[in-house]
């Protein structure tokens, strides 16, 4: 592997203000979950908490490539995919805080909360459990015609259980508009891909399913971006399902409570030098597209941003008691 | 000649024993190897045991136990390792409709000696990591499930559920592993049935399992302070249910408080209290009382979760409930 001079990076297609677009994107989901692994360790943020950092191409370039009515599901991991969508960092440390004004109320917190009017249709917490409701959802777009895309995400640990399975076949079967982009970050919590699959290549997984399959760089926001594009004119066109492998690594343990003993620090300087944000960082820089200047400036709004969305969160009131009973059914109906 | 050691430490030695007893014992689930489990229950015991005998396995639960009551027809004894209850739903099929019938709908021509560790808990893991599934398991004949509150208990249940012909679901609990207590030197098996009484008392008859069994000894020793003599039950076993250790001592006592963390409908207090009042009505000085969850899946915000999980002044407020002690108590 190189270093992060970008000279992977693909070719620079885009505007200057899209690639800059990409890069604050990138940068300010790294921040997010900075300022989440602090806020965790200062108390404020409880239960499991899992971080996105290093993967942060893969959210970006992909929702960079959807249109504004196609929808994504993923699994718990999942910070990074609404911040690329648009959801206020403010309203979403609030709800890893526990608080009202989070983007689910404070019911959810990190593993389970939804922001629909950004097309964000869930993070779901029971690993594969989520990918038979993006494909029901794709079942829906075909129905209604209404021509949207489902995006569904998860790891490589997700393609080891029959819901992948049993949802790739129906995606397939019913020829339905979901994209399914598994994030191959080589572990599942502490269990690498040798150990859990027979399959290392977890797009071969999709050819048996007959979906058309291509494995990418994961670490290359273009790259990306471009396959995702490629795939959902695919399913757009009544194609049916399409299916990307991602190849990237996870820099953190699995959750805040991971000792990671099953991986070694070199495996991690390794795929640190792929960093995701380093490399896009470098190629703009190589191909002068920006200065050090505008970029560090771009860096510290983010900070601001991110100092403000602490600032929000921690300010904001816990829910309302009163509230505990709402929505365990659409309408009123007496909880004991 | 007994010594305190953790609750994990006794699922440890209880491991450990067994597994060196017999070489048909062995290991098979999630992150248990490389990652040491997520409970840190089986630490060391990879390099210890090695690969065919501490297996890590796909995130797959169905095929998990399935291959575990497969395995155990063929002659192994497999002790199977479901992260949470949450994720044991996936395996319902596997448990219920295969591991719990197949000694009866076979004409006892085969044993599915099973046993599947998994725990219950909670501590602002959301809606779909906080569950308390018990009453399900106890629900269907051909399993024992078993909820162990003590490390002396968590080990002699292990050992015996491994020595079991009958599948056992053996459910621990995330925040008692660092409870400890006392545990006998040597080797000791416990039968896998049978409630008991862990504190005597007088005045009313406080029951729960697993972590509701401190609440209620909480509650007990704090009621004491006030004059009333709690008997606290640590019922231990779910299937097969003891409740006529619960209808002895309602009989003395007259007065029953039922603690469970899950929901109350169609839960384990339920069934105990129907029991009793089966056998013990004309003993009965007050209405059975349940101590339970809200109804609601469980929020991540920590003052909603607060509201929903029972603790300890939910107990007392219950007991002196049945008391008519205060009769403006919560609850
Ligand atoms: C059905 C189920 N089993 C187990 C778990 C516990 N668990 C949470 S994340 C995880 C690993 C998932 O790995 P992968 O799909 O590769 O995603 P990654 O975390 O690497 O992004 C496991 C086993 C769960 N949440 N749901
Ligand atoms: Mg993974």
């Amino acid at each position: 592997m190189t270093s992060p001079d970008g000279s992977r990076t693909k070719d620079l297609t885009l505007g200057k203000d899209d690639l800059l677009h990409l890069y604050r994107q990138m940068v300010a989901i790294r921040k997010f979950e900075e300022r989440a692994a602090e806020q965790y360790a200062h108390g404020k943020i409880g239960g499991f908490l899992h971080l996105y950092i290093g993967e942060e191409a893969i959210a970006v370039g992909a929702i960079d490539a959807m249109e504004d009515r196609d929808h994504v599901v993923t699994h718990y991991r999942d910070h990074g995919y609404a911040i690329a969508l648009g959801t206020d960092p403010r309203r979403l440390m609030a709800e890893l805080f526990g608080r009202s004004t989070g983007v689910a109320g404070g019911r959810g917190g990190s593993m389970h909360f939804a922001d629909p009017e950004h097309n964000f249709w869930g993070g779901y917490a029971i690993v594969a459990g989520h990918l038979p409701i993006a494909t029901g959802l794709a079942l829906a777009s075909q129905y209604l015609e209404q021509n949207y895309v489902v995006l569904c995400f998860f790891g490589d640990g997700a393609t080891n259980n029959g819901a992948f399975h049993e949802s790739l076949n129906f995606a397939s079967l019913w020829k339905l508009p979901v994209l399914f982009i598994c994030e191959n970050n080589q572990y599942g919590m502490g269990t690498a891909v040798e150990y859990a699959s027979a399959v290392r290549e977890m797009a071969k997984k999709a050819i048996a399913y007959d979906i058309p399959a291509e494995r990418i760089d994961g670490q290359d926001v273009l790259e990306v971006r471009e396959a995702v594009k490629k795939a959902l004119d695919h399913c757009r066109a009544g194609n049916g399902p399409f299916f990307l492998e991602a190849l990237t690594y996870r820099f953190r343990g699995h959750s805040m409570a991971d000792p990671e003993a099953y991986r070694t620090k070199e495996e991690v300087e390794e795929w640190r030098r792929e960093d995701p944000i380093l490399r896009f960082r470098g190629k703009l820089l190589a191909e002068g597209v920006a200065t050090e200047d505008e970029l560090n400036a771009i860096d510290s709004e983010v900070d601001a941003q991110m100092e403000e969305a602490v600032r929000f969160a921690d300010e904001s009131p816990v829910p309302d008691p009163s509230t505990l009973t709402d929505y365990v059914y659409t309408e009123p109906v007496a909880v004991r | 000649m007994a010594r305190e050691i953790t609750y994990r430490d006794a699922l440890r030695e209880a491991l450990r024993e067994e597994m060196d007893r017999d070489e048909r014992v062995f290991l098979m689930g999630e992150d248990i190897g490389a990652y040491e489990g997520s409970y840190v229950v089986t630490r060391g015991f990879l390099q210890e045991y090695g690969r065919k005998r501490v297996r890590d396995t796909p995130i797959s639960e169905l095929a998990i136990v399935g291959l575990a009551n497969g395995a155990a027809m063929g002659g192994l004894r497999p002790v199977v390792e479901l992260m949470t209850i949450n994720f044991s739903l996936l395996a319902m099929d596997q448990i219920v409709n295969h591991a719990a019938k197949i000694h009866y709908m076979f004409n006892g021509q085969f044993t599915v000696p099973i046993v599947i560790r998994t725990a219950s808990g909670w501590g602002q893991l959301g809606a779909t990591h906080s569950q308390t599934f018990e009453a399900w398991y106890a629900h269907v004949p051909g399993l024992r499930v078993v909820m162990p509150a003590t490390p002396k208990d968590a080990k002699g249940f292990l050992k015996s559920a491994i020595r079991s012909d009958d599948p056992v679901m053996f459910i621990e609990h995330s925040l008692i592993y660092r409870n400890r207590g006392e545990v006998p030197e040597g080797e000791y098996l416990l039968p896998l049935e049978g409630a008991e009484v862990r504190r005597e008392g007088t005045d009313v008859t406080i029951v729960s399992w697993s972590r509701g069994y401190y609440l209620a000894m909480g509650a007990a020793e704090e009621l004491a302070r006030e004059g009333i003599e709690a008997e606290v039950i640590d019922m231990r076993v779910l299937r097969p249910l003891d409740t006529d250790t619960v209808v002895r001592s309602v009989q003395k006592t007259n007065r029953l408080v039922i603690v469970e963390e899950s929901w109350r409908t169609l839960g384990m207090g339920a069934e105990i209290a129907a029991a009793v009042q089966e056998q013990a009505f004309d003993y009965l000085d007050a209405p059975i009382a349940r101590v339970g969850s809200v109804e609601v899946p469980m929020p991540y915000a920590k003052n909603l979760e607060r509201l929903v999980i029972p603790g300890k002044d939910e107990v007392v407020a219950a007991v002196r409930e049945v008391l008519y002690r205060d009769l403006a108590a919560a609850r």
